[in-house]
């Protein structure tokens, strides 16, 4: 026992490096298994606090084109409402809340740290499990996906961007409903890749991708990119397809976080006809 | 002594802020990410404790874990920086030794001496920092290429910073 005690001081150098190594790989190793992660990262006091002061004086920069954007998206919510429709159907026009229930709800965000030139990347968001955010919610902006909340912490989260090596969104093809997964190969920001489309599916450049019904987090139908080119490899059944992404994630200033209301009925049900066989 | 130490927070702090602030939000493509704060490892006094050396390497890596949300990744690099750095100055070592009282800088100990010493250090952590990030060998090729052109561009930043001190120090 004196032994191992005088080896272990003669070595402490050695050791307490063992020691230390040990603690970053468990932390990274943590951290990739998509749980929760605890202290260590961006949505945490000190940090998110420094962050947040930044953006806030680089906002002032982005200030026009934000306003552009919402101005046009006010005009677009207006043509949507229903006053713009009540006109038209006169005295036929009613609302009948047991038919409609709602299914989503957004709510805005401020994005308060960003990256796009890593393998593997983030972004930190104003808001957090005071306001409603969760682990796993969907997070979109007025031109498409964005990427899904990872860590939560009192009044910030964290957002896996789809620009991410484990980020996979369930995507089809508008105009026929093909579907497939879309993941990032880390080349260019504006770029991914879309996998498992048939190749007797006839494409197009430019045809339209959005989310596919199938994701518990998306809305159907919410935008994600264009085609840009697809090919098939010899040998293979499936096109991959290359897709411009409609999301400037270079430009990122405003988010909506979005919750499935049903999410929690649908995950239960779900796992109870798994359990059942 | 004491100055010393308080010397050394104050760069911890700077670089931190520098890394995070300054350099996090510069693109320069996908390839490029430099990493500056590593500058403070690297010009630890030659009289730093091995254990010190490792415990700030430490509190550098997960301080910048924080703000990169990489948890542990740039800890595991500098840590594992901190233990070859005494293999490495060894290697170096002039015939008689350090003087007492001196700073592994270029002020020092000339521009030859510090390239080769803090090269080898930053492409190291360059390499662990990369490669645990990918954690795959598929991408081998283009992160070794990220692993090369980024530590040219710590390179530079950590030897421009390098004279920025020096003249300061000249002018009081």
């Amino acid at each position: 026992m004196r032994n191992l005690i005088l080896f272990v001081w003669k070595h402490s150098f050695l050791f307490l490096f063992l020691l230390l190594e040990t603690i970053c790989i468990y932390l990274v190793v943590r951290n990739n298994n998509f749980q929760r992660a605890g202290f260590v990262n961006s949505a945490n006091q000190v940090s998110a606090n420094v962050l947040k002061t930044s953006k806030n004086i680089e906002d002032y920069f982005y200030l026009k084109n934000e306003n552009e954007n919402l101005a046009k998206e006010n005009a677009d919510l207006r043509s949507h409402s229903l006053v713009s429709f009540s006109m038209l159907v006169n005295d036929l026009y009613e609302v009948n809340d047991t038919v409609y229930s709602q299914k989503y709800t957004y709510t805005s965000c401020k994005v308060v740290n960003n990256s796009i030139n890593r393998r593997n990347n983030y972004l930190t968001l104003n808001k957090g499990a005071k306001q409603g955010i969760q682990h796993d919610m969907a997070v979109i902006t007025s031109t498409g996906v964005v990427g899904v909340v990872k860590d939560v912490s009192e009044n910030f989260c964290t957002v896996m961007s789809l620009l991410h090596s484990k980020s996979t969104i369930s995507s089809k093809i508008k105009k026929n409903g093909f579907f497939g997964p879309l993941t990032w190969d880390g080349e260019n920001f504006s770029y991914a890749t879309l996998n498992d489309i048939p190749s007797h599916v006839q494409l197009l450049k430019g045809d339209t991708i959005v989310t596919s019904a199938y994701s518990l987090a998306f809305p159907e139908n919410i935008m994600i990119g264009t085609v840009e080119s697809f090919e098939r490899k010899s040998g293979e059944f499936f096109f991959t397809v290359k897709v411009k992404l409609s999301t400037d994630f270079k430009k990122l200033s405003y988010v909506y976080v979005v919750n499935n209301l049903q999410k929690l009925e649908q995950e239960e049900l779900e796992k109870r006809s798994e359990t059942d066989n | 002594m004491l100055n010393s130490i308080i010397r050394n927070i104050i760069r911890f702090i700077l670089l931190v802020l520098v890394q995070v602030l300054i350099i996090k939000n510069l693109e320069l493509g996908r390839f490029i990410n430099p990493f500056i704060y590593v500058l403070f490892i690297i010009i630890l006094p030659f009289e730093t404790p091995k254990w010190l050396l490792l415990l700030s390497a430490f509190a550098l890596g997960i301080t910048i874990d924080m703000f990169y949300d990489t948890a542990g990744m740039h800890a595991a690099a500098c840590v594992f920086m901190a233990y070859v750095r005494p293999g490495i100055l060894k290697l170096f070592s002039p015939r008689d030794g350090y003087e007492i009282g001196t700073q592994p800088t270029i002020q020092y100990l000339g521009v030859p001496w510090f390239l080769s010493y803090s090269g080898i250090l930053i492409v190291l952590h360059h390499f662990v920092l990369f490669y645990i990030e990918i954690f795959r060998l598929s991408e081998f090729f283009s992160t070794f290429l990220r692993v090369i052109v980024s530590s040219v561009f710590t390179m530079l930043l950590v030897v421009f910073s390098q004279y920025l001190f020096h003249r300061k120090k000249e002018q009081e």
